[in-house]
């Protein structure tokens, strides 16, 4: 049975290219015009994926999100505009799995459901988490680059593992702080950017330019696997 | 000349008279003539015809036939006035504005009102009314007429109070003259029909004798008469009617500080009447006037009122020879006339007098003598400042010391010298004492070293005694050097204070002149005019200027945020008639404050309040004269700064303007560069793709996407632009790390800098910056691609930063062919391009003014530099960073823990 992904966006253009796309590399599309035909397919055809446009006719993109969480973890990916940080946080602390900024191509688009449906895969079996050269083993604590052991202290490690929980995953600046400081830390993001820029020195190749832990500027931050 | 044509002026008038509201005057000679009873009747007949009447105040003294014409009359109520305890009804002015009918009937045109009206006359609320586009009928007796005043006076003995300036029956549209023979009217008097006012009784008998009525009744005639006259020759004029039109006289009345100035005027004025001439009333400045004392001033300016009171012209002329100065304007002005007042007998001087001087060589003029006394006191109506001179006994306790100290001075060289120089020591003190303290103290002091000198040094000594002849002589030439000097000295003085005054004036002009110069904008300006004026005068002063409903404080000294309700209708006054209201002048006496109006050539722009301090009712007239100087120059400066926000405002429009073009050139080109090229590969797909191989049907897709992705970077920087011009651009500024900011900026320049290297150099001092991450992206993306853009393949892109105490500086430094020193600021204006002479940057001109608005909506600041080494260009950008960062580094440390596990 192949992957079957909902597309809710209320341009008719959009969808057809994303199906035809979609289609070509072997899923299986269903299309919803507005909200509530999404919430529905959602609900009535259990797909794999959603890719869920912000801006729709009858109802907030958000509300969609909040209600098919509601009954269901299926993955979410959001499509918003550039310049609406605070959206796309929105979106993620409400339960999206990652988003796409408008307009976008479809290379993109196809690396990110990838990455997201990959992860879903992977679920319960993410002990030891690969980036680059980078070996994080979560059941045991240990962190090797290149296969040397690299030292960490309790929070670099706690940041670390939390990014590592959820790879090719966007965890916004709240959660991460909320996870790893605690719910009195969700504002210091200070903090964050010290501590990632320390984990860069110790992991990264080039720390000015990272690869493994990727800034998505306004809205936080992912551990990039590579493909 | 061509006569054919009506005379503009001429029309002019009947211009201003139609949008006005026609006057129509039932003069008669006397009381009891029939008025009033005339005045009903037109009234009914108007009626009749279907006229909107009403009754403003109408008179009736009780008699019967009157109140029965006032029978069917709309009639307004009068108002109720209180004052002094007791209570007055006068005409309702506002009534009848608010009511606003067709015509008004308005009784008693001289009358006086009662204080607490608006206008001091009754003349005055009708010049209101005609204003308003009303039509009144009114009466008056000939009697109240200002000029006949002093004529009336003399016929009748009895002196009236309520006098009314020529130039309103004049004025008016029509006079229809009530007559009745006097012996006729004595029989009404007899028969009780006539009233009199109860404090007149006494008078009556005199006044209504048959000489006085037919004196009266033949002044009343000969000015409808006269009238008659000047409507025939309006009639041709208007009508271009060609002449003869008597040639105009011009009659030049001159006139000094002495008393009999006002009666000079109103002569001048009757003269010129019975001729039909012009006139002019003239007084001459010399270069000793500001010797007079106010009491003279005031004179002068009084009867130069009066003159205007009655219609007549008036000038201030310049010049030191008196004669020659008015000679030279009689015959600047084609004047026919001269009138001047009898000469003072003036015993001191020698040479002629003025009088005697104009007869001598005034030539062609005819020159008119006015004698008599004129007994008419000016009206010590309010109180002024008074002018603060030291008391007598300190001027005189002086002079006591002075002739004491030379009487000393004396003593001590008396052994050396003889008598006679010893007295040139007293010359001094004299000298002395009329340098301080004026004439009369230093011939005291000439009096007092007479004696001394003759007591103390003269043989033989002290006695008053003279023995010797010589000793005579030297007192004798004492005293009169003694008398010459004090006089000199004191003149000199009185000079010294006079400059003294007159260049505190200046001075004053010319700080306020400094001051509302340098003021910009209008709150500046306005608060250098009222805190000048409030410290000139010593008390308070405001500007109102008008806003949308009327007009309210703009600023004030000491500040000020209400006015009473009677202050703040004299200064509405002020605001629609442009003329002086309030305290001090004949319009709303009892406002607290005195008005002045603001007005250039353009127009009025506000008014202006001032407020004696305690001891002062109104301004001298030094002072006035200084307040209207200084309301002129505020109302020019505040004329200057509503030009200036219209020049402002129209420069802001050009501007707009301008982007508008700009924009739309813009649109056009980099909207449609990009839809061509994807258009254009999307049919050639779409037509021939079975005829092509893989590497041009992928060079096409290419083209596609490219193209597609420069439309987005033009659209995504219009709707920046846009969002910062609306001021929606707020950035959310949070701790952020620069290398993640750069970084990002560079992976999404990706294609657009295949062919440069880009090399970031930020100093890890600067990791932390408090900016808003997004907005700081956009900024290096556009400089980045503006740097791609410009500089040629293959060379380097720098980005560099350091952190300094309060700053961060950024720069991003290309190695392309530079930005022209001339365009370093304009390149970050919108739509601006550096011409390179060919097309090939393909720039939209927004992306430096979508940077420069972007720091500085951080508060930062962004330039163009010449690059290293003055090769290429670098865009330097400091952002403050005033955040705590020590204390933050501090707090992060302490969160660090040890080792993990």
């Amino acid at each position: 049975m192949s992957t079957r992904i909902l597309v809710i966006d209320d341009e008719p253009q959009i969808r057809k290219f994303m199906r035809i796309s979609l289609t070509a590399n072997g899923y299986e599309v269903i299309e919803a015009e507005n909200a509530a035909q999404g919430i529905e397919a959602a609900r009535s055809q259990q797909p794999d994926l959603l890719v869920l446009d912000l801006g729709l006719p009858d109802l907030d993109g958000q509300e969609v999100i909040s209600a098919v969480r509601e009954r269901s973890d299926v993955p979410i990916i959001v499509l918003s505009v550039r310049a609406h940080e605070l959206d796309k946080v929105e979106a993620l602390d409400r339960g999206a799995n990652d988003y796409i900024v408008k307009p976008f191509g479809v290379a993109e688009m196809m690396a990110r459901v990838r990455a997201v449906l990959r992860q879903r895969a992977a679920k319960g079996n993410n002990d030891i988490v690969a980036a680059g050269p980078v070996l994080i083993d979560l059941g045991r604590r240990i962190v090797t680059r290149n296969g040397d052991e690299v030292h960490l202290s309790k929070r670099e490690w706690g940041l670390l593992a939390f990014l590592a929980s959820q790879p090719d995953h966007v965890l916004t600046h709240k959660q991460i702080l909320k996870e790893v400081w605690g719910p009195a830390h969700g504002e210091d993001t200070a903090y964050l950017r010290v501590y990632v820029n320390q984990l860069r020195q110790k992991l990264e190749a080039d720390p000015a330019a990272p690869t493994l832990i990727v800034t998505d500027a306004g809205v936080g931050y992912r551990l990039r696997r590579g493909e | 000349m061509n006569d054919d044509r009506p005379s503009p002026d001429a029309l002019l008038a009947v211009a201003q008279r139609e949008s006005h509201g026609r006057l129509k005057i039932f003069l008669g000679a006397a009381p009891g003539v029939g008025k009033t009873y005339a005045m009903l009747q037109a009234a009914a007949e108007r009626r009749r015809e279907g006229v909107d009447i009403v009754a403003g105040v109408v008179e009736t003294h009780g008699r019967r036939e009157t109140e029965a014409q006032l029978g069917g009359l709309d009639v307004l109520p009068a108002r109720q006035m209180e004052y002094r305890g007791k209570s007055f009804r006068e005409m309702d002015l506002d009534a009848i504005l608010a009511r606003h009918p067709q015509l008004v009937l308005v009784d008693e045109l001289a009358h006086t009102n009662v204080p607490g009206s608006r206008h001091l006359k009754r003349w005055q609320d009708v010049e209101e009314i005609l204003a308003a586009g009303i039509d009144v009928f009114s009466t008056l007796n000939i009697q109240h007429l200002e000029s006949l005043n002093d004529i009336v006076e003399q016929i009748s003995g009895v002196k009236v109070r309520e006098t009314l300036p020529d130039s309103v029956l004049s004025s008016a549209d029509e006079i229809a003259l009530i007559d009745l023979p006097p012996q006729e009217l004595i029989k009404r008097l007899h028969e009780g029909k006539v009233y009199v006012p109860e404090q007149a009784k006494r008078a009556v008998g005199n006044f209504f004798s048959p000489g006085n009525l037919t004196a009266l009744r033949e002044m009343a005639l000969r000015h409808a008469a006269e009238r008659v006259d000047a409507q025939m020759v309006d009639y041709m004029r208007t009508h271009a009617i060609p002449g003869p039109w008597p040639t105009r006289e011009r009659i030049l009345v001159c006139i000094d500080e002495r008393v009999e100035a006002a009666k000079l005027v109103r002569v001048a004025k009757r003269a010129a009447d019975r001729r039909g001439a012009a006139w002019v009333v003239v007084t001459v400045e010399t270069s000793t006037s500001h010797t007079l004392t106010e009491a003279d001033k005031d004179r002068i300016s009084e009867a130069l009122r009066l003159a205007q009171q009655l219609g007549g012209e008036t000038a201030l002329l310049q010049g030191d020879d008196v004669v020659t100065t008015v000679l030279d304007y009689a015959r600047e002005r084609n004047a026919t006339q001269i009138v001047v007042g009898r000469a003072r007998p003036r015993r001191w001087r020698i040479g002629k007098s003025v009088t005697e001087r104009l007869f001598a060589e005034s030539g062609d003029f005819n020159v008119f003598v006015v004698g008599g006394q004129d007994d008419e006191k000016p009206v010590p109506s309010l109180r002024r400042p008074k002018i603060k001179e030291k008391p007598d006994w300190i001027n005189l306790a002086f002079a006591a010391l002075c002739v004491s100290g030379a009487t000393g001075i004396g003593f001590l060289i008396d052994r050396w010298l003889p008598a006679a120089s010893i007295s040139v020591a007293f010359l001094l003190a004299v000298m002395v004492v009329a340098m301080r303290s004026g004439l009369r103290p230093a011939i005291v002091a000439s009096v007092a070293s007479f004696f001394a000198f003759n007591f103390f040094f003269t043989e033989p000594r002290w006695t008053f005694a003279v023995s010797d002849t010589k000793n005579i002589l030297t007192l004798v030439f004492f005293l009169i050097a003694a008398v010459i000097v004090s006089n000199m000295a004191s003149r000199l003085r009185a000079q010294i204070l006079a400059t003294r005054e007159s260049a505190r004036r200046t001075t004053n002009l010319y700080d306020f002149g400094r001051k509302v110069t340098a003021a910009v904008t209008l709150d500046d300006v306005l608060w250098a005019v009222v805190h000048h004026v409030a410290t000139t005068i010593h008390g308070k002063s405001l500007v109102l200027l008008p806003d949308g409903a009327g007009l309210s404080i703009a600023a004030g000294y000491p500040p000020e945020d209400q006015l009473d309700d009677r202050s703040a209708a004299a200064a509405d006054w002020t605001w629609t008639h442009g003329k002086l209201a309030g305290r001090g002048s004949t319009t709303l006496p009892t406002s607290l404050w005195l008005f002045l109006p603001l007005k250039t050539a353009r127009g009025p722009f506000g008014v202006l309040g001032v407020q004696m301090s305690e001891d002062a009712d109104m301004p001298s007239p030094e002072q006035m004269r200084l307040l209207e100087t200084l309301a002129d120059q505020a109302a020019v400066a505040i004329e200057r700064t509503t030009l200036v926000a219209d020049i402002e405002t129209a420069r802001v429009a050009t501007e707009r303007e301008r982007l508008r073009s700009a924009l739309l050139s813009s649109l056009s080109h980099d909207l449609r560069t990009p839809l061509v090229s994807i258009m254009g590969a999307a049919s050639s797909l779409q037509n021939y793709d079975d005829m092509m191989d893989h590497a041009n049907r992928h060079e096409l897709t290419q083209t596609i996407q490219d193209e597609a992705e420069r439309l987005n970077r033009f659209v995504q920087n219009l709707l920046d632009m846009t969002k910062l011009g609306a001021g929606a651009l707020k950035p959310r500024a949070d701790w952020a790390d620069l290398n993640d900011i750069v970084g990002a900026a560079v992976e999404r320049t990706g294609r657009l800098a295949r062919d440069h290297t880009i090399k970031v150099d930020i100093d890890p001092g600067v990791l932390l910056l408090c900016v808003d991450p997004v907005l700081m992206e956009q900024v290096f993306f556009n400089l980045l691609d503006n740097a791609c853009k410009y500089a040629p393949p293959g060379t380097v892109v720098k980005v560099w930063a350091r952190r300094t105490p309060n700053y961060v500086t950024i720069e991003v430094i290309d190695q392309g062919p530079g930005i022209p020193p001339e365009a370093s600021e304009k390149v970050f204006d919108m739509f601006y391009r550096v011409d390179h002479g060919d097309s090939k940057a393909a720039g939209t001109g927004l992306g430096l003014a979508i940077c420069r608005g972007i720091v500085e909506a951080h508060g930062g600041t962004i330039k163009a530099e010449p690059g290293l080494n003055g090769a290429g260009a670098a865009i330097v950008i400091h952002l403050p960073q005033s955040h705590d960062i020590d204390g933050l580094a501090a707090r992060i440390s302490a969160d660090a823990e040890p080792e993990g596990t």
